[in-house]
Order: structure tokens, then sequence, then C-alpha cells
């Protein structure tokens, strides 16, 4: 057995027994296990090997790869070589043609119903699909069969979720979402043009842990990113509040870091954690440098008016009660079932290794 | 058997065995590339396609002027902030907007560190896979390792033996894992792999290393731009304000805390590119003194627009000076005008589009640009329209347009801007030439001039590390210079004098250049009442990367591979070598503009 485990991971990476154990404990805590389960979820990650993620591109830019490079917490080189198993991502595999495209057919064939497929950009369905072509055939094909045996779905950033800038209209290639197409899967939403780093691979470390998918709102992102608002949690709230607004760019309001709502600013509408995760490790955010957010986490951001046009819609709900009443009740029941499932799912394979 | 003589002097003979590479990866979007090869496994005839469309222009078609660099930018997340750059310096030269020093200063900055980041992920990520065996690297000795570390960059710090085994024990368990990940399926065992065990140990580290710093000469664009990638940008300067010393300071997108930060930043880019970039490419080189082949269009034709002008919109002040040399000249370089009718222009009598009035072998002027997509293949295509063996080159064969300067292909990138700075006699591009070259020649034990290396793959790829580390040197220089304009007392980021579209005219078009990571880009804009009525994109992979014109004259990436011999052409290591030098960016290079596109698109989406 060649296979390298999560343990052996960890431990080289220093962690020691003792550390491996609590974070056992942690896990069988956050699953809802009694301590009993501690050495039946050891096993399982001392005997697992790290977990085929496929990730294909479509219509893109390439920003989401681009973002999940820039990893500070997980590092992206530790990601890549000792948590997945990274085994098909054309912007940075070795091989190429035939021999990239038989790396898939192993992988679907050895981890038939275990591995992750992870999709940047999205298939264009018009001009016969050829708009994005792969191995001469339409992207939305090779989408499809690599869909077909994965355990889960992830949807990087707003191309894969929503559309994003081709989607914007007229649309001329028809780009469409991913869960437009492939409807009998799980499917993460991760959106964002692109996603905080962190983001990305807190989302795929969670997983690979919890061996769950993240508690998800009813638009089938992930909670702990995703539940507030940027204005929520926005460090120059207060000047909001205090009705201190920037009128106009490099004005003396500017200066002072006074609050952007009216030059444009998207924050108020926009469920993402920029405000709070914040970019590049934490180092700043488009409203802490100075310019609007201008919704990219949003559906069809593109074609709700200009960046510099200020909201006219945030008054008639309020700042506090809005969108929580929109989505909150029914975020929380499908949320709640997923984790359930999920947690239900675990607890067998822990059972089922521990026999 | 056809052989056909293009206007460069290639003969193209499509007699031999083809070998299709799709996809070609390590490359921005979608790209395939189809070759015949001879008996003696020699390239003889090169067919490359770009294969992904987005219609970004017809979708910018109506919208706000003010808006556009949102859109433009995301064309591209990997060169991330030019598209950006060139759009607001379009909408800004339509409507007669000049910037502040300050952010002229602080968008040059940004344009270096992207150009920088750009320059090292395609090495290391990339590109370095063509050069560097990773699994050779599990032979060296970490001691010989370290000393060749020690000759080849005596100032970098991590040179040690025991941090080399390090990195070696790390990759041993990663290969005896038998999960592979991205290096599964690679060419391990092909004989084009050339390094020594010690200098593949040496690559592979800085390949860590290289992502691991990558990560922080970003936090540039972070500090001015709010996040990476996708910085904002602004028309009329930039958003973030400056605040040192006043009322509010802490609280400001640009206090001293925020640019001692940034300075930080630019200088641990010019140690690394110092340190660690030029030295590898330069050494690595040295393991492949034989193999100076992909030179294609680069020792005939280059053009850039030139940029990075030192006083703010004086362009006889350009660091990087532009032009255009023909027939390999490099006494004479040409004035280069993107506003001429006559000069650039987009031909498709290859492409997968068609210009409305039945007339496809002419030439247009980006601010005439018409294209309607037409997804046609020719008679000797094998397959089916969705499933493609082989494509026939005689007829349409990629969703690339093909643009000309003149009616002649021409290279553009770091090398072009290099030869045409090398012609120019920039005192600091001639003595990075002569000097890297004297270290070249004297690991490999050669004596070749900068005619002779530069047009080839090889060159391309140092051209490339020179320009990063020149950038370096450039951003240092211009964050001196914004530093000297607040202390002298302008703190001023934005001109917001013709902010409201309502001091603009009817009518404006406009022309936004810039030094792109992959090459000279331009945006060409048209606006009419205060909306954008036309918009097109010339970028560099649509330069290189562009099918056969109408006199048969090919684009660079064809060019390149021919006469290339292939180990084993079922392998192919030296063609993705020999592309990936260009670094291609397809999301870039594929773009449609036009009223009756339009028509097409009345989809409705479910």
């Amino acid at each position: 057995m060649m296979t390298e485990t999560f343990y052996e991971v960890m431990r080289r990476q220093g962690i020691t027994r003792r550390s491996f154990l609590k974070f056992c404990l942690l896990t069988a805590t956050a699953l809802g296990l009694g301590p009993q389960f501690v050495p039946q979820i050891a096993n399982a990650m001392e005997t697992k090997p790290r977990t085929p993620v496929l990730w294909l591109h479509g219509l893109e830019c390439t920003c989401c790869s681009e973002s999940f490079i820039r990893s500070a917490h997980p590092l992206a080189k530790d990601v890549v070589l000792s948590m997945i198993s990274l085994d098909y991502d054309d912007t940075l595999m070795a091989s190429a043609g035939h021999q990239a495209e038989a790396i898939l057919d192993e992988i679907i064939e050895k981890y038939k119903g275990n591995y992750i497929l992870a999709v940047e950009g999205n298939p264009p369905l018009n001009q016969d699909g050829m708009s994005c072509i792969i191995g001469g055939k339409p992207f939305v094909d090779q989408l499809r069969r690599v869909a077909k045996d994965c355990k889960a779905i992830i949807s990087w950033g707003s191309c894969a979720s929503f559309g994003c800038v081709q989607a914007a209209r007229p649309n001329p290639t028809r780009a469409t979402p991913v869960h437009e197409v492939i409807t009998d899967k799980p499917i993460i939403r991760v959106p964002g043009c692109p996603p905080i780093a962190e983001v990305m691979t807190g989302v795929i470390t969670y997983m690979l842990t919890f061996d769950r998918i993240p508690p998800l709102d009813r638009m089938n992102r992930p909670l702990m990113f995703y539940s507030q608002r940027i204005h929520d949690k926005c460090y120059r709230r207060p000047h909001f509040d205090g009705g201190q607004f920037v009128e106009a760019f490099d004005d003396e309001s500017a200066r002072k870091g006074y609050c952007l709502y009216k030059v444009g600013c998207k924050g108020p509408t926009t469920y993402n954690a920029c405000s709070t995760v914040r970019w590049n490790e934490g180092t700043s955010f488009p409203i802490q440098a100075g310019h609007g957010c201008i919704g990219c986490s949003e559906d069809g951001f593109w074609d709700k008016g200009s960046w510099y046009a200020r909201l006219s819609n945030i008054h008639q709900f309020g700042i506090e009660a809005n969108a929580d009443k929109i989505g909150g009740a029914a975020a929380a029941a499908v949320g709640g079932a997923v984790a359930v499932h999920a947690a239900i799912s675990a607890l067998k394979r822990a059972q089922h290794k521990g026999e | 058997m056809t052989v056909l003589q293009t206007p460069t002097g290639f003969s193209l003979d499509n007699s031999g065995r083809r070998i299709v590479v799709d996809p070609v990866t390590r490359i921005e979007g979608h790209m395939r590339v189809e070759v015949n090869v001879d008996q003696e496994n020699i390239i003889r005839n090169a067919v490359s396609t770009g294969t992904m469309w987005r219609g970004l222009e017809v979708i910018l078609k109506g919208r706000d002027p003010r808006d556009a660099w949102a859109f433009v930018e995301r064309i591209c997340g990997v060169c991330t902030g030019c598209h950006a750059l060139a759009s607001v310096r379009a909408v800004e030269d339509a409507l007669g907007i000049k910037v502040p020093k300050n952010a002229y200063l602080i968008r040059e900055i940004m344009a270096k560190v992207l150009q920088w980041h750009d320059h090292v992920v395609h090495f290391y990520h990339l590109h370095a896979l063509d050069w560097v065996n990773p699994v050779n690297a599990l032979k060296a000795d970490p001691r010989a390792t370290s000393e060749l570390q020690q000759m080849v960059s005596p100032s970098h710090p991590m040179a040690s033996a025991g941090y080399f085994r390090d990195v070696q024990n790390r990759l041993k368990k990663f290969v005896e894992s038998g999960q592979l990940g991205i290096f599964k399926n690679g060419y391990w065992d092909n004989p084009a792999y050339k390094l020594s065990p010690e200098a593949d140990l040496m690559a592979v580290t800085h390949y860590l290393e290289a992502l691991d710093f990558q990560k922080e000469i970003v936090k540039v664009h972070t500090i001015f731009g709010g996040k990476n990638p996708h910085p904002n940008y602004l028309v009329g300067g930039v958003p973030c304000a400056i605040n040192i010393d006043g009322n509010g300071a802490a609280g400001a997108p640009l206090n001293w805390e925020r640019l001692m930060f940034v300075r930080q930043r630019l200088q641990e880019a010019y140690e690394f590119s110092a340190n660690v970039y030029v030295p590898d490419v330069i050494a690595i080189a040295s393991f492949y003194k034989t193999w100076l082949y992909g030179g294609g269009l680069s020792g005939i034709n280059v053009l850039d627009y030139g940029d990075y002008a030192a006083v703010p919109y004086d362009h006889s002040t350009n660091r990087l000076p532009g032009g255009v040399i023909l027939n390999g000249n490099w006494d004479e370089v040409h004035p280069i005008d993107p506003r001429d009718p006559e000069q650039v222009q987009e031909f498709v009598t290859h492409s997968w589009y068609n210009y409305g009035d039945g007339n496809n072998d002419k030439g247009l002027h980006p601010w005439d640009g018409i294209t309607e997509p037409n997804y046609v293949l020719g008679a000797n295509f094998k397959g089916t329209k969705t499933n493609i063996q082989e494509l026939d080159e005689a007829a349409k064969y990629s969703w690339i347009k093909s643009p000309r300067w003149r009616g002649n292909a021409c290279e553009v990138g770091p090398l072009a801007r290099y030869i045409l700075a090398y012609a120019h006699g920039v005192d600091y591009v001639k003595g990075q030439v002569e000097d890297s070259l004297g270290r070249f020649n004297s690991l490999a034990g050669t004596a070749l001039t900068a005619k002779q290396a530069l047009p080839s793959t090889i060159g391309r790829t140092l051209a490339r590390a020179l320009e990063a580390h020149y950038c370096a040197k450039m951003m240092l220089d211009d964050f001196d210079a914004l530093i000297a304009n607040i202390k002298a007392g302008d703190t001023a980021t934005a001109n917001i004098e013709k902010w409201d579209p309502k001091t603009w005219p009817n009518e404006a078009r406009g022309v936004g250049n810039v030094a792109a990571p992959r090459g000279g880009l331009g945006h060409w804009i048209r606006i009419k009442d205060g909306k954008i009525e036309n918009y097109q994109c010339v970028v560099p992979t649509t330069w290189n990367g562009s099918p056969r014109d109408p006199k048969g004259g090919i684009g660079a990436f064809e060019a390149s591979l021919m006469n290339t011999p292939m180990e084993r052409p079922e392998e192919p290591v030296e063609i993705l070598r020999t592309l990936h030098s260009f670094d291609p960016c397809l999301a870039c290079s594929t773009h449609v503009i036009s009223d009756k596109g339009e028509e097409l698109t009345r989809v409705a989406v479910r």
C-alpha cells in the first residue's frame, strides 16, 4: 500500500499523535458524536488516501485558480501536496492532450463516487456548445462525464455559481451555471469574482476534515462565509449610521474613510466575507481601499446598474431587517437537513471503519 | 502533398503524420494545436486554434463607459488589472481626462506588480515543468544542490543542504504516495529533459518558494485596489485616497503604514527576481544550450506600443519604448500609431467569424470592427462538428482573429519588447541582456550574441525574467516618485471634473494601450450619448495565437513550432515548451463585437 494517508500527512507536517487525537475528538464533537467515536475517526483518517479532486475549466478567466494559489492558511502548496490529490487541473497539470484526458477516465473508474469535482467557469450552450472546446468536443460533454460519478461538486466563483460576466446581457454564448446542467449531485456554490482565497481553501479543508458538506443556505452557499452582508460587518459602518458619506471620489470624506454608500457601494446587498475575512491574508478589502463593493458574489450583479449608482432599494426594508427575512428561514431548513444527512453519513462511515 | 510558402519565409508541409494536442494545458483558457511531423519527427506544419469564445464586447455595448473596466478586467484573471488599465486609459483618452500624478504613479506600480507576478507565476507554475523534471530531483545530492545554488546565486539565503534535503524528502513522500496529483502522466522519462538531478531539485524547491512568495507581492494590489485577483480601478484616477497625517488618517485608504507595507513588498520582489528568478532561468537555459529552437517570428517581425513613461503622458520618456521591427532589421524601428486605420487591422479569413458584407478577406481597424460568429469547419476536416479529430487549416479553424500591422504578422510579448528596447538602445535593458548572456555563455561554454540567442524559446523565457526584474526596479523608482510627490504637498488621487456624463461630448472615441504581461494590448472605444457604442480589444495572444491571414501569413505560435525536432511525437514536450514560452492567454484572445452578432444572442436562458 503506497498511498499516503491523511494521518501521515498530518504527521509529516509536524502534528503530533497527541494533537492528531485531539483533532479527532474535535471532529467527533463537531459531528455530534460522543468521545467513544474518536478511535473510529482516527482509524478512518489513518487509512484514508488523499481525496482526488478533478478541477475542470469552462468559459472563465482563471481568476478563481489565481485566487486559490494566494491562500495563506492553509498554504496552497500544502493543499495541493498534502491534503487533496489534484489529479486534473488544466491550469497546473504537467501533462496535456491525450495523457491529460486519460487521467479523467482513470480517476472516474478508480474512485467512482469518491472524488470531488471542482468547476471553474461554466459551459456555453450556444454554437453547439463549441464556443468552449476540450479535446475536440464541447466542454459541457466533459462536465457531464466527470459529474456523473463524483461525490459532490464545488462550483468555484460566480461563473460556475451564477454565470458571471459572459452571462451578462445579452449572454452571446448562452453561458450557463453548473447547477442548471447538472441536477442530480450535491453542489456547493462558492461565488465571488473571484472568491476569497481562504474561503476557497476553507471550504475544501472543511469537507476533507469533517467529511461532510458545510451547512449551506438556500442558494447552496456555505453559511459560514456567505450568511452576512458585507455592510453588516463593515469597519465603515459607524459612518453610515452616523450619516457621514463620501460624496465624490477623493473628497475630504474619502480621505477620512467615510461610508461609500452614496458613490454606489453594494455592501448592503452583498453576501460575502470580504469585510470579515478580508482579502489576501486579511490585508484589506475593496471598501478599505476606497472603492465601493461592486457586489461580485451576487447573482447577475453585472446587470444590476452601474457600480456608481446609489442603491435605491435598501431603505424600503431597512438595513437591519431585510434579506434575513427573505432567505433566512429556508436557508436554516436546508442547511440543517444537509448537516443532519452529512452527520449520519459520517457516523455510518465511522462505524463501518470500526468493524 | 501541399507545400505552402509564407510571406515570412516558412515552408508549410502537411503531408507527414498529424499530431493533435487538445487540451494544451498550463495556459490560461483553452487551446488546441495540431502539427505535421516528417519522417525524422521534425515539425513541418503547425495549426494553432483558440478553442473558447465569450463575447465580452457584445456585452459591453450600451453600458456606462465608467463601468467598462470591471467587465474587461474579467477577460483575464491571470493578467488581472491590465485590461482594466487599458480600459480606463481608453475612456480617459476619449473624454480628454488626465489623471493626477499620484494616480498615474499608483497605476504604474500596480501595472508592474502585475507584470512581475504574472512572469514569476508563469515561469515556475506554468512553464517550469517543460524544462524541469520533478521525479529526477529525487536522485539529487542535497549537498551538491546547495553548492549549485550558491554558485548560480550567491546572495540567496535559502541554500543549505538541509533545506534541500527537507524539500527532497517531502517530494519523495509525495511521489511514493502513488498519488501524483498535478505531476500525474507527465513525460518524466522523455529524453527531452536535460537538467541534472541537482538542478531539478533546485528548480522544484523554487517552484514552492515562488508559490509562497507570489501571494505576498499581490498585496500591493490589495492595498491600492482592495483585492487581488481583480483589483478595483477608477476612471479619472484611483479609488484609494491619500491621507498621510490629517484628521482620520488611520482609517484612510492610503496612510503612512499602508505605503510602508507596499514599500516592503516591492523590495522583497526585487530581491526575489535578482536572487532566484533570473539566476534560475540562466542556469536552466545553460543545460539546453543546444536547444535553440522556437524563434519563429521573433527574429523577423516584432511589435509593441511602448509603455512606462517616466513623465506622465510623455511617450518619448517610455522606459520600454514601442514600435515595429520588420524582417529582422534591428537597425530600423518603425513608429506605431494605434489610431491610424491603415496600421493595426484584424482579419477573419481563417477565424470563426464573418464580416457582414460578404468580403471576409479585408482587414478592419478596431474602431470599425465588425464580426459575426460563424462556427464552420472546412471540407477536409475529420470528425463531426462536435467531435473534431483533425481541423482543416485551409478553411476557418479558430476563435481567434488575425491582427496584422500593415499586413504583417508580428510577435508581441516580453521578447518583442526586449528586442525593441535593445534596438532603441535602452541602457538598462542592454546591460541586462549583455550581463545575462555573459553568465549563460560562461556556464554553457558558448559564445552566443544577443541576436543569435534572443530569437528562440529560451530567449523568450529569458526576456520575460529580465523584464520582471526591470519592472521590480521601475516600481521602486515609481514608489520613490510617489513619496516625493506627496512630500511636495500633492495628495490628489482622482480628477472628477468630467465624472458626470453631462460634461461629455455626444460622440467620442479613444484608445488605451498597455504593456501587458503577454505583449502589447490595445482597447479601442467609441462612446455615444454617454454609452458605449463600440468596444474592441486587440490583445497579445490574438497577435501571437492568430490563425493564417489572407496572404497565408502565419502567426507567432505556428511559426515558433516550425522545424522543431521532437524526441517522441506522441509526447508533446517540445510543443508545450515552445507554446508556453509565449504564456498563452486564450480567454484574452477570443472576443467579438457587432450589431449583427446580437441577433445570434437572442436565445432564452432557461
